[in-house]
C-alpha cells in the first residue's frame, strides 16, 4: 500500500489490482453507486460511479487505481451528473418511496437523496411491470427494479442457482426468473440464498416482514448515504 | 430457391417432441457447444418459425446452461420470437432512404392486403407485419425482410404479389427467384472492386516475402504458435500492413498494424489460441459496402482474414454476418468449402507444416450493438450483445479470452491486396495519413444509387457530381453516428484528416426535412441501445420523446436545452459509442439546419409533451370514431407517428 493518487486533491493509497471505488472507499472516501457491491465483481452498468480521471469521464468501479492518478469526484459537475442518471432510474421504474416499505433502507432514494435530487425532472414512463407473488416466502415487485444485476451475480456467482438474469434489450431490458412458468415460486429460490439479501431497492421483498423497522429508525433515516461509506442494508432475512 | 429445405410445418400443430427433434438435430450440429446458442436459437427459430418454450426445455437440458441464460440472450436479439410471429414473419427496413422512397405506404398497404395491423400477428397466426432498423439496401429500396431473407426494390406491385404469395401459404421456397435478387450496383471501381486476385494469391505472396535484418531481430522477440520456428514470413507481412499505413474501415480508424501486432505479442494461457474475427456486422444506417465485397468479394476477405492469421498467429478465424444478410450465408459457406479444397484453409495451408486456419460464420440476429467489437465478441461466445468494459481489450483477452483481432470486411479486403503488391504501393494511394482508398455506399436524394470506391481524399462534391445529386441540401457522411455535412461544407474531403466515414454516405435534397432525418436517427439508437447502462438505456428513449415532442407542436426552447444536456449527459457517462453518438444527427442538424427545428417551436415557453386529444386516440380508434365531437378541440386530428 506504498502507492497512492489522489481523489478530489485527498490522496488515497491503494493495493496493485484495486479499483479506485474499492481504494476510495477502504480510506473512508464515499463515491456515489449502485450496481458496485464491494462481495461482487463489478459490472459497471449504472455509471453512478463515473468520476474523472485526469480529465476523462471513467467509471470508478471498474477502473482500476494507478500511482499518480487524479481523480475527481465530489464536484458540482460530476454530481450534477448522476443526479441526472438518479433521476433517470426514477422516472424509467415506478418508485413511490412513500408507500415503499423498503423506504429508507433503499439505496436509491438515499442516493437521491445525498445527491440533493428535488424532482424526477423527467416525464415519468410510468411502464406496465407485474408483481410476482408466487413464491412462498418472497414477493417480487419489479416496478421498482433498476436492473444493476447484483441479484443475478448473486445468484450465479455465490448462490450457484442462476434464479435470476436480465432478458429485453434497451428501454425493454427486464429481470427474468428461472422458470418455465416465468414464476419465482416456481424456482429454486431460498430465504438462504446470498440473492435474496443484495437487492439494493425494493424488488425482492420478504413477505410477512414488512415495516419491521419502523420509517424514520432506517439506516439512511439515521445517516446519509455518503456518511455510510461500508453500506450495510438491515437485513431483511 | 434453395434456402428452406425444412418444411414448414404450422405452429400449432409441433407438439413438444417434433420441437425436441428439431433441437437436438441442432444443438448436435453445433457439437453441444453453449458458445453456439445464438446460432441454435437461429437454426430453430428458422425450423419452427419462434422459439417455443419446449426448444428453450430441450436447449436446457442438452447444452446444460440454465434457462435464464436461453431466455436472456432470446430476448436481446430483434429477430428471436420467444412468442409466435406468424410463419410470415415481414419487417420494412425502416432507414430513411426506405422512407424516402415510401416504404410507409408500401407497409400500410401490405397490412390492409393482409387485413393486420402493424406489429401484431394476424389473427389465423400466418403473418405478422413490423419494422426493423436499416437492412443495408439502401442503393435499391424500400426494401423488406421475410423470416429473415431481403426482398429489395419494392413496388405496390410486387407487395400486392407477395400479399397474395402469402395469403395462398406459398412456401418461401416456391416464392420468384427474383425476388430475392440483390444489385451490387457498383458505380466506380479502384485497387478492392475492380480486382482480379485469384485465390490463393496473397497467401502465396505473404508466405514468399523475404524477411530483412530488422525484422529478423523483431520476430526473435515473440513466440508464435501454429508456425515452424525461424519462419519469418509473418513479421515481413506485419510490416507491409505497417508500411501500408492501413487503419481500420470500420469507421474508428485504428492503426491495423497496432492492432495485429498487439495481439501477436499477447501472451498465451495454457490451451489458448489467437482468433482472427471478420466484423460484418454491417449496421450503421446507410451502409452497405460489405453486403456487396462478400457477395462478390467473398475470396478476397477470407484470404485477407487468411493473410492477418498468418501475420498474428492465429488458428481460428470467424465471420460475423449481420442476421440481415442471412442470405448470403450458403453462398459464403461455399466460399469457404472451396478454398479448403483449395488448401487455402485447415490444416497446412498451402502445405506449409501446422500453418493451420479456418473460418466459421456466425450469423448475428438484429443488434445494431454487436457492430461494438467487444458486443461482438459477447454475441459469437453465445452471449446477450452487451459491450465489455476496457480495459482489456481483445487483442489480449477477445473471443473467451484469448488474443483477438476484430477487423472490418473492407480492412480484411486491403489486407489482402498489400499482401500482394507490398506496403509501399499501398501507402502510394490517398493521402499522407489516409491511405489506400474508401468504399462509399452512396444513397438517397441521386441519380446513381451504388457503391463508390475512391482513393481517400476525394471531396463531398464530387462525390455528389459523381452519383448525379441535385440540388443537395446535406449529406449524412458514417449514417447517424457519423456527421451531417452542409454545402458550405462540400469542398470537405472523406479521410481521417477531415471526414473519417465506415462508409455511408446519404444525400439529403432541398425537398427535405432535415429535422424528419435527425428524428429517424434518434428513433434508431432508441432502438439499438442494449440497455446495458443507464445513461444510453433511458437517455436515448428521454431524446426520442423529445425529438416526438418537437415533431407533435409542442416545442419550445426549453426542449432545446434539454436535448444539449441529455447529449452531455450520454457523452460523458454512456459505456460505448453507441451513447456517445447518440445525439451526434440531433446537434448537428440544429448547427446546421436551424429553421427545420425553428418550424417546430410553436411555444416561447415550456409546453408539456403531454396532449389530451392525442391521448385519446386508441379511444377513437377502439370506437371507430374520428368526428368532431370525439376530439377535445375541434378540427386537430394530427394523430402524429
Amino acid at each position: 500500500m506504498n502507492q497512492t493518487f489522489t481523489i478530489d486533491g485527498r490522496t488515497i493509497p491503494f493495493a496493485e489490482g484495486q479499483t479506485i471505488i474499492q481504494a476510495a472507499t477502504l480510506a473512508g472516501v464515499f463515491i456515489p453507486h449502485l450496481c458496485y457491491h464491494p462481495d461482487f465483481k463489478p459490472h459497471g452498468s449504472c455509471k453512478l460511479c463515473t468520476v474523472k480521471v485526469n480529465g476523462r469521464h471513467t467509471a470508478a468501479c471498474t477502473m482500476r487505481a494507478s500511482a499518480g492518478m487524479v481523480v475527481e469526484s465530489d464536484t458540482e459537475e460530476i454530481n450534477g451528473e448522476r443526479r441526472a442518471l438518479t433521476q433517470m432510474l426514477f422516472v424509467e421504474g415506478n418508485h413511490f418511496c412513500p408507500s415503499c416499505e423498503v423506504s429508507g433502507n433503499c439505496q436509491l432514494q438515499a442516493t437521491a437523496y445525498h445527491l440533493g435530487m428535488m424532482s424526477p425532472h423527467y416525464d415519468h414512463f410510468f411502464p406496465n411491470r407485474a408483481v410476482d407473488a408466487s413464491h412462498p416466502e418472497f414477493l417480487l415487485d419489479f416496478n421498482r427494479c433498476i436492473l444493476c444485476s447484483l441479484c443475478v451475480r448473486a445468484s450465479r456467482d455465490v448462490d450457484g442457482k442462476n434464479v435470476f438474469a436480465l432478458s429485453g434489450r434497451g428501454i425493454a431490458t427486464h429481470l427474468i426468473v428461472n422458470a418455465k412458468s416465468g414464476q419465482l415460486g416456481d424456482t429454486d429460490f431460498t430465504p438462504a440464498d446470498k440473492a435474496a439479501q443484495v437487492c439494493p431497492v425494493g424488488v425482492i421483498l420478504r413477505k410477512r416482514r414488512g415495516f419491521a423497522v419502523p420509517i424514520g429508525e432506517r439506516t439512511y433515516d439515521r445517516k446519509s448515504i455518503g456518511e455510510t461509506v461500508e453500506i450495510r442494508r438491515e437485513s431483511p432475512a | 430457391m434453395k434456402h428452406w429445405q425444412g418444411v414448414f410445418v404450422p405452429l400449432n400443430e409441433l407438439h413438444a417432441g417434433a420441437v425436441a427433434g428439431i433441437v437436438d438435430r441442432v444443438v448436435a450440429r453445433y457439437r453441444r457447444d453453449p458458445t453456439c446458442i445464438v446460432q441454435i436459437l437461429r437454426e430453430v427459430q428458422e425450423a419452427c418459425d419462434w422459439i417455443p418454450p419446449e426448444a428453450i426445455d430441450r436447449m436446457q437440458a442438452t447444452l446444460g446452461v440454465p434457462r435464464t441464460k436461453i431466455e436472456g440472450v432470446a430476448g436481446f436479439y430483434s429477430f428471436f420470437y420467444t412468442r409466435p410471429r406468424g410463419r410470415y414473419r415481414v419487417l420494412f427496413s425502416d432507414n430513411i432512404t426506405d422512407r424516402m422512397l415510401g416504404s410507409k405506404a408500401l407497409m400500410d398497404r401490405l397490412c390492409n392486403n393482409l387485413w393486420i395491423e402493424r406489429g401484431k400477428v394476424s389473427e389465423d397466426g400466418l403473418v405478422s407485419v413490423g419494422q426493423t432498423a436499416c437492412t443495408g439496401m439502401c442503393d435499391q429500396g424500400p426494401a423488406l425482410l421475410v423470416n429473415n431473407y431481403a426482398v429489395a426494390g419494392l413496388t405496390a406491385a410486387r407487395i400486392d404479389e407477395i400479399a397474395e404469395l402469402i395469403r395462398t401459404k406459398v412456401p418461401l421456397a416456391e416464392w420468384p427467384a427474383e425476388y430475392f435478387r440483390i444489385e451490387d450496383n457498383i458505380r466506380r471501381a479502384d485497387i478492392l472492386l475492380a480486382t482480379d486476385l485469384k485465390a490463393g494469391d496473397a497467401i502465396k505472396a505473404a508466405v514468399a516475402r523475404a524477411p530483412g535484418e530488422e525484422q529478423t531481430a523483431s520476430n526473435m522477440r515473440s513466440w508464435r504458435e501454429g508456425l515452424p520456428a525461424g519462419l519469418s514470413g509473418p513479421i515481413a507481412m506485419l510490416d507491409e500492413i505497417r508500411r501500408a499505413n492501413l487503419r481500420g474501415r470500420g469507421g474508428a480508424g485504428f492503426t491495423t498494424a497496432l492492432k495485429w501486432d498487439a495481439c501477436r505479442n499477447a501472451q498465451l494461457k495454457a490451451g489458448q489460441q489467437r482468433v482472427v474475427v471478420c466484423n460484418a456486422d454491417e449496421g450503421e444506417p446507410g451502409t452497405f459496402k460489405d453486403r456487396v465485397l462478400l457477395a462478390r468479394y467473398a475470396d478476397l476477405v477470407f484470404e485477407g482474414m487468411t493473410v492477418a492469421a498468418y501475420a498474428v498467429g492465429a488458428r481460428r478465424g470467424f465471420l460475423y454476418l449481420r442476421g440481415e444478410y442471412r442470405y448470403l450465408l450458403d453462398h459464403l459457406n461455399a466460399v469457404l468449402a472451396h478454398r479448403r479444397r483449395e488448401k487455402l484453409l485447415g490444416s497446412d495451408i498451402l502445405g506449409i507444416p501446422v500453418a493451420d486456419f479456418d473460418i466459421e460464420i456466425h450469423v448475428g440476429a438484429g443488434a445494431y450493438v454487436c457492430g461494438e467489437e467487444s458486443a461482438l465478441i459477447e454475441s459469437l461466445e453465445g452471449k446477450r450483445g452487451t459491450p465489455r468494459n476496457r480495459p482489456p481489450f481483445p487483442v489480449t483477452n477477445g473471443y473467451l479470452d484469448q488474443p483477438t483481432i476484430v477487423n472490418n470486411v473492407e480492412t480484411f479486403a486491403a489486407a489482402a491486396l498489400i499482401a500482394l503488391n507490398g506496403g509501399d504501393w499501398y501507402a502510394g494511394i490517398g493521402t499522407r495519413h489516409s491511405a489506400g482508398t474508401k468504399i462509399l455506399s452512396v444513397s438517397g436524394d441521386c441519380e446513381r444509387p451504388g457503391l463508390y470506391e475512391y482513393p481517400f481524399g476525394v471531396s463531398v462534391r464530387q462525390v455528389l457530381a459523381d452519383c448525379g445529386a441535385r440540388d443537395t441540401q446535406a449529406v449524412q457522411v458514417s449514417g447517424p453516428s457519423g456527421i451531417c455535412v452542409a454545402p458550405a461544407e462540400f469542398d470537405r474531403t472523406i479521410g481521417f484528416e477531415d471526414i473519417p466515414t465506415a462508409g455511408a454516405f446519404t444525400v439529403f435534397d432541398n425537398s427535405r426535412d432535415m429535422f424528419e432525418v435527425a428524428r429517424n436517427y434518434v428513433h434508431f439508437f432508441q432502438h439499438e441501445s442494449c440497455g446495458f447502462c443507464t445513461p444510453c438505456r433511458v437517455g436515448t428513449s428521454l431524446l426520442r420523446n423529445l425529438m416526438d415532442k418537437l415533431h407533435n407542436g409542442h416545442g419550445s426552447p426549453y426542449d432545446f436545452a434539454e436535448i444539449q444536456k441529455l447529449n452531455q449527459l450520454l457523452q460523458s457517462m454512456s459505456h460505448c459509442g453507441l451513447g456517445h453518438t447518440a445525439c451526434n444527427p440531433v446537434l448537428d442538424t440544429i448547427a446546421k439546419f436551424r429553421p427545420a427545428y425553428d418550424r417546430r417551436m410553436e411555444h416561447d415557453d415550456f409546453s408539456p409533451a403531454f396532449d389530451l386529444d392525442r391521448a385519446l386516440a386508441p379511444a377513437r380508434q377502439m370506437t371507430g370514431r374520428d368526428d368532431a365531437a370525439a376530439h377535445i378541440i375541434a378540427g386537430n386530428s394530427g394523430e402524429g407517428a
